[in-house]
């Protein structure tokens, strides 16, 4: 490279003979692209949509999700429905950018080795879930899924309380009451009888409350996953959603 | 004779490093008790133990050393720096055959579900991070570090920057792969693909990294060359890029300082554009000028010709590295991602088609004069048919990037395909080419053990990737089109399941070809394992010591 260059050639010397002109120059050229692309998603207003219904995850939820984050089920499973006929027809009503307004981390996955979660939500009963995830097989005998028995034990949730405070920390509105009733409300959306289940709706408006299939009186990691799996694309009702309105 | 022990002392930097090391051996090991949760305390044990190892192996190589410091020359020529690269160089090829093996076993799992075994250790959730992170951040980190503090020093000739800090990054890398592997395995992720290891594995590998880029800067400012070499540009280019995506994306609330678990700073659609702004550039950075930078030095040092064109070096490395960062919304075709991202995303993914055939056209032409050497020479052939591998994947992503192209082949196993004939057409190929000049020239070793085995292992490793992306391909496009067929009643043909059905052949021959590549690796490994012990296939007897031959002339195959 030490051969002299002519003309305009010659002026790339100095990223050649100035290794912090290079550094600066190479970072400056590569920040371009993402600052051009990102940024305007903070403030562009038809980013995300005006749509009704979408709240934080209620703690019992926000426990699944975690558990569904942690087994790596994103790998497997996309939570994203395309706008194309098929994919409508399938999965039901192409997702919106609200739907995942409250998802830390988003969870679109990349790929359907199996199929697309994002409307799971009500389609399947409780039990079915519960079947399934012990042994897919048993129900689908031609899945490729792991089975996930092992999900039927207890639930470590003591402390979702500082779940919830991170996720405030990150711009998910949970209120002070939110946080103070956490763990309550974790217990009582299994408990549709329970005494706080009043509180819980009020809080969490539109959240299912059942056992989930689960016994009553201990809580397992299942019980959380498949009030997780339940509430997917349940939020939004799009009976009453304008796609007009949104059009971007 | 030894000069008097009283005259010996620590430098700062041991001593500095040495108290570091103690400090934090002990702060770990408190945090470990104080876990909030079991993989937390397993890792910071893990931290203080490999902290308190590392304060040992300071004090015994103070012990060891003589009293002044490592010369920068010798007899008039650099005292290269080549313990930290012989360490990565073996780790490179250790990881990789752990990343190609648990590879081959999700692929299994694939084909046959019972392999999961119902354990959550060995599920495909767990396991597949641990393969995608072994092979791009175990076996391509290690290359990359491995390469770059070797060709940084050789084409700068000067000695390696810092005393401890080289190793400090080859030990502290690994460490990171460690802790980022096992958190896999319990659980530990933040299901961001290929940024998966939580907040204080990225903290780690942060200072790692900044102390990297040190290392690699300090030693260009040392140089002896008028010139930064154009490999050393792309080097640069792949850490600096690689430090500002893995801050920005990693950005995250933990829930305890004494946790693992944290939540991202950002959420949905925004979340999903750094992830991918990340996602596409981690195979553009890492995977892709990280690896153009071992082609710019390694196949020209092999063919023993002048790269082909500086210019061409010139126009694609600043195009490269400008177009690339705007790739990733094609990752998010179709989604709720704003259309006007979207097509931005898409037009520069077309349009980066050609500065990285510029790449692979300095590559190939470089051969210029020397193509009958690809007969005779399979570790110049591995590079060769990298480049091959590289222009076809870089012309068939821009494809893929194409909406209408990206609406049938997106969640398919198509992308897997083409992933892998990027991975280990390209990626793996000119590491194994890179690795196969390099170990010969740490260990003063004329040649390779058996230029035989080479070939062998050239032609295994291609059949498997050539069964493994033809099956995704088919496999995936099938894919795309069972899910979005109708029947003459205008209702959808096939059910979800019947199209996983249908891959179940295809996954078969998929898993043979990783088992045909892993194979490949195997022998490898054995190669380097006796080209390091000093022994050639013909002689049964170490070869003299000789002085190195770092221009590797080209040798007749092994018989």
């Amino acid at each position: 490279m030490a051969i002299t260059q002519p003309g305009l050639w010659k002026r790339h010397e100095i990223f050649e003979k100035n290794s912090i002109v290079l550094l600066i120059c190479a970072l400056l050229v590569v920040a371009i692209g993402g600052l051009v692309e990102i940024t305007p998603l903070f403030y562009l207003k038809s980013t995300i949509e005006t749509v009704e219904g979408v709240r934080p995850y209620t703690p019992l939820e926000l426990a699944g999700r975690n558990i569904y984050i942690r087994e790596g089920c994103y790998l497997c499973h996309s939570q994203m429905v395309r706008p194309m006929r098929d994919e409508v027809e399938r999965y039901g009503h192409f997702s919106l950018a609200a739907e995942s307004l409250y998802d830390h981390p988003f969870q679109w996955g990349s790929k359907r080795t199996g199929p697309d979660l994002a409307r799971v939500g009500g389609k399947y009963s409780d039990q079915w879930h519960r079947e399934h995830l012990k042994d897919p097989r048993a129900v689908v005998p031609a899945s490729i899924m792991p089975a996930y028995a092992f999900l039927d034990r207890p639930l470590d949730a003591e402390a979702i309380a500082e779940d919830l405070k991170a996720n405030r920390a990150v711009g998910v509105p949970y209120s002070d009451e939110m946080i103070a009733a956490a763990h309550a409300d974790l217990l009582a959306q299994l408990d549709p009888d329970g005494p706080h289940a009043a509180d819980l709706q009020r809080r969490y408006p539109g959240a299912a409350i059942r056992d989930f299939g689960g016994e009553r009186g201990r809580v397992a990691e299942i019980d959380a996953l498949v009030a997780y799996l339940q509430v997917l694309g349940t939020m939004v009702d799009f009976t009453i959603y304008d796609d007009k309105k949104n059009l971007r | 004779m030894a000069a008097r022990p009283s005259s010996k002392y620590m430098t700062e930097g041991e001593a500095g490093l040495g108290l570091i090391l103690v400090v934090g051996a002990f702060a770990c090991a408190l945090a470990s008790a104080r876990a909030v949760d079991a993989p937390f305390g397993v890792h910071m044990a893990m931290f203080a133990l490999a902290a308190a190892a590392g304060f040992a192996a300071l004090l015994k190589r103070y012990e060891g050393r003589p009293v002044e410091p490592a010369p920068q020359e010798r007899d008039g020529r650099p005292n290269y720096n080549l313990g930290p690269v012989k360490f990565a160089a073996i780790a490179a090829m250790g990881w990789g055959i752990a990343g190609f093996t648990v590879g081959c076993i999700i692929a299994f799992q694939l084909w046959a579900p019972a392999l999961n075994l119902g354990l959550e250790y060995t599920s495909f959730g767990r396991l597949r991070p641990l393969h995608t992170s072994a092979v791009i951040f175990a076996f391509g980190g290690n290359v990359l570090i491995g390469t770059s503090l070797y060709v940084v020093q050789r084409t700068c000739r000067a000695r390696l920057a810092g005393d401890l800090a080289p190793w400090f990054v080859v030990l502290g890398y690994n460490l990171f792969i460690v802790v980022a592997g096992t958190g896999y395995l319990m659980g530990v992720t933040q299901s961001k693909e290929y940024a998966e290891p939580e907040w204080y594995a990225d903290l780690w590998l942060t200072v790692v990294w900044v102390v990297y880029l040190l290392v690699f800067l300090g030693t260009i400012a040392k140089r002896r060359e008028p010139h930064i070499f154009v490999a050393n540009w792309f080097y640069l280019a792949f850490i600096v890029t690689i430090a500002m995506l893995h801050i920005v994306n990693n950005l995250a609330m933990p829930v305890s300082l004494l946790g693992s678990k944290s939540y991202p700073l950002f959420a949905g659609v925004q979340d999903a554009l750094i992830q991918w702004w990340y996602g596409h550039n981690a195979v553009g950075f890492f995977l892709t000028a990280g690896f153009l930078a071992i082609m710019y030095y390694f196949v020209p040092k092999r063919a023993e010709r002048p790269i082909y064109s500086y210019r061409l070096s010139i126009i694609h490395f600043w195009a490269l590295i400008f177009m690339y960062i705007w790739a990733g919304p094609h990752h998010l075709h179709y989604t709720a991602l704003p259309d006007w991202a979207q097509t931005l995303g898409m037009t520069f993914s077309i349009m980066l088609w050609m500065p990285s055939w510029g790449g692979m056209i300095n590559g190939l032409m470089t051969l210029s004069g020397a193509w009958d050497r690809l007969r005779t020479d399979p570790v110049l052939r591995f590079m060769v048919v990298s480049l091959a591998f590289y222009g076809m994947a870089t012309f068939e992503g821009p494809m893929m990037a194409i909406k209408a192209v990206n609406s049938l082949s997106h969640y398919t196993d198509w992308t897997i395909g083409h992933v892998h004939s990027g991975a280990l057409g390209w990626v793996a190929y000119i590491s194994f080419g890179a690795l196969y000049c390099l170990v010969p020239w740490l260990w003063n070793r004329r040649e390779v053990y058996s230029l035989k085995l080479v070939e062998w292992h050239f032609w295994i490793s291609t059949l498997g990737i050539v069964l493994y992306i033809s099956a995704m391909w088919v496999a995936g496009i099938m894919q795309g089109l069972m899910w979005r067929a109708y029947n003459d009643l205008g209702f959808l043909e096939y059910s979800f399941v019947e199209t996983v059905e249908a891959m179940r052949p295809y996954y078969l021959v998929r898993a043979l070809g990783g088992v045909l590549f892993l194979t490949g690796a195997l022998i490898m490994a054995y190669n380097l394992a006796m080209t390091i012990a000093g022994r050639t296939a013909d002689a049964g007897h170490p070869l003299p010591a000789s002085p190195a031959l770092p221009t590797a002339a080209g040798l007749a195959p092994a018989k």
